[in-house]
């Protein structure tokens, strides 16, 4: 091994590895050695019971309506917030994270307050309490990362490559479409992927809002939670397991995408003169 | 076009962030102010906040700590299985906070790995499963931090003759302050509300080990909605206070490039 200039490599590698281990692999490793103790016959059967298929029809599906609404308001807040100067911008900017600072419970009763049937919105459209309103809560949650993965990619976006589109005879749609979209997609996809996984797992705040029906408005975190209190620990591993696959994968896939992105990055300009 | 767009991301905005918020307010302060003063004066509600904070006490500095010592070894040094160590630091945010609360569960609990060990349904583990869950935030904004200024000030500060902790307090350090600060100001926020994680471990015994998030629950589950989002508002304004202090920041690091 080339010898290091740099003091600390064995320390603070140690303290990594073991801070971690004892912290995050060893603890996720229980949930790996837990279900390999089961047999795999009841593994399949938790697994694949009708209360466990509708509630994975629930998480993915309202995730993954979550998660497009994010995506195509996200990218109109991130345009805004970038291409546009208004008074009360820099709030707005602020507030976008909201949902990251704001404690999951807190947003539960906060939206269910304003969506139930006598909360404001909630007297016109009563949201709350049913999947709609489980949307609802996965919208809250998700739009950072919708939002955060696209402002940076359109504040490196040169607006002079809109413009030249436009001289040269592009309509406002085909410069959108074949300038700016091309540009934004791989950080469109991960903000999605984020939202997306992010909703998978998100218990705090649906709880309150979903009313929590089995078989209707039950998502699959509730259902693991519910088994944890029967004390049924192999139940609550097994449905453990395929919700982690589930993020594992995604979290993979946006690495993944990450990385290929950094590998093709090119100035933008470049890539239209090409 | 431009109002049109401008239009409805504040409408957006409105309809899921600012309208919830304001509701939280409208029913904290439903019954007057004295209701209020009232709920968080509560000594349930006072011995939750003191849980709160004795949890983000220990968390957060655990985080920076470790943090510090993943940043530096990532950044500054080659080794095998690297990519391996960043996604490994990554694991807590693709958890669900239910299955991380489980997963100490299933180690502490009546039959898990060390059963008889008071950890879970006790402070303990409340404290374990919300560093658990904050793990990343501290390292994450000191990775690309650190990666961005490179070793060269550090190693003229060595050939100097500084000594390797004069260096690490002296140069290394304030390089990375605003990231540092950042990365622990979003680790508290998560660490003061974390919720699903806590409830898990929590056994939820009243006064004994109850966090504030936990306490807004019970309260709204026992239907004293005043008294849940009166306590609601403590949370709301660390969150508030949060983003001020981001923006603040995230100012300063941009008129330092």
């Amino acid at each position: 091994m080339r010898r290091r200039a740099l003091p600390g490599f064995g320390l603070s590698l140690g303290v990594t590895l073991a801070y971690l281990g004892l912290l995050v692999v060893i603890p996720l490793s229980t949930v790996v050695l837990k279900t390999a103790e089961l047999p795999a016959g009841e593994l399949w059967a938790t697994v694949t019971s009708s209360r466990a298929l509708a509630s994975y029809a629930l998480s993915l599906g309202a995730s993954l309506v979550a998660a497009s609404i994010d995506l195509v308001f996200g990218l109109v807040i991130a345009w805004v917030l970038v291409r546009y100067r208004f008074p009360g911008r820099r709030i707005v900017d602020a507030l976008v994270d909201l949902p990251f600072a704001l404690p999951t419970a807190v947003a539960g009763i906060a939206l269910t307050a304003t969506w139930s049937p006598h909360g404001l919105f909630g007297r016109v459209l009563p949201l709350a309490y049913s999947r709609a309103g489980v949307v609802v809560a996965l919208v809250f949650i998700g739009l950072p990362f919708a939002v955060r993965s696209v402002q940076p990619v359109l504040e490196a976006l040169d607006p002079r490559l809109e413009e030249a589109a436009a001289t040269l005879g592009a309509t406002r749609v085909q410069t959108f479409r074949r300038v700016v979209l091309p540009a934004l997609r791989p950080a469109l996809v991960t903000g999605f992927a984020l939202a997306f996984a992010r909703g998978l797992g998100e218990y705090g705040s649906v709880v309150f809002i979903s009313g929590n029906m089995p078989m209707k408005t039950e998502i699959t975190p509730l259902l693991i939670m519910t088994k944890l209190e029967q004390f049924d620990y192999a139940g609550a591993t097994a449905l453990a397991l395929v919700i982690l696959a589930a993020s594992f994968a995604i979290l993979i896939a946006v690495n993944g995408l990450a990385w290929r992105g950094k590998k093709r990055v090119r100035p933008p300009a470049a890539q239209v003169v090409r | 076009m431009r109002r049109l767009l401008i239009g409805i991301a504040l409408g957006f905005m409105a309809l899921f962030v600012v309208v919830p918020l304001a509701t939280v307010f409208a029913s904290a302060f439903r019954d007057g102010i004295s209701a209020y003063v009232h709920a968080l004066g509560d000594s349930e509600a006072r011995s939750a906040i003191k849980l709160t904070l004795l949890v983000a006490a220990i968390a957060v500095p655990c985080n920076v700590v470790f943090g510090l010592a993943a940043a530096w070894a990532i950044t500054r040094f080659q080794f095998p299985g690297k990519r391996v160590l960043v996604t490994v630091i990554d694991l807590p945010f693709a958890v669900s906070p239910v299955i991380a609360g489980m997963l100490f569960v299933l180690l502490f609990g009546a039959r898990g790995w060390f059963p008889g060990s008071h950890i879970v349904f006790a402070v303990p583990g409340i404290v374990m499963v919300t560093t658990f869950v904050t793990v990343p935030f501290v390292a994450r904004e000191l990775i690309p931090a650190l990666e961005a200024r490179g070793p060269a000030q550090e190693l003229a500060a060595l050939t100097l003759g500084a000594s390797p902790w004069q260096t690490f307090w002296r140069v290394t350090l304030p390089n990375v302050k605003l990231s540092l600060v950042y990365g622990a100001i979003l680790c508290t926020a998560r660490a003061v509300g974390e919720f699903g994680a806590v409830s898990v471990v929590s056994g939820h015994i009243r006064g004994e080990t109850n966090t504030v998030p936990l306490h807004v629950e019970i309260l709204y589950n026992d239907f004293h909605y005043q008294a849940a989002f009166a306590v609601a508002t403590v949370l709301v304004w660390i969150a508030l206070a949060t983003l001020v202090i981001e923006q603040a920041l995230r100012w300063r690091m941009r008129r330092r490039r």
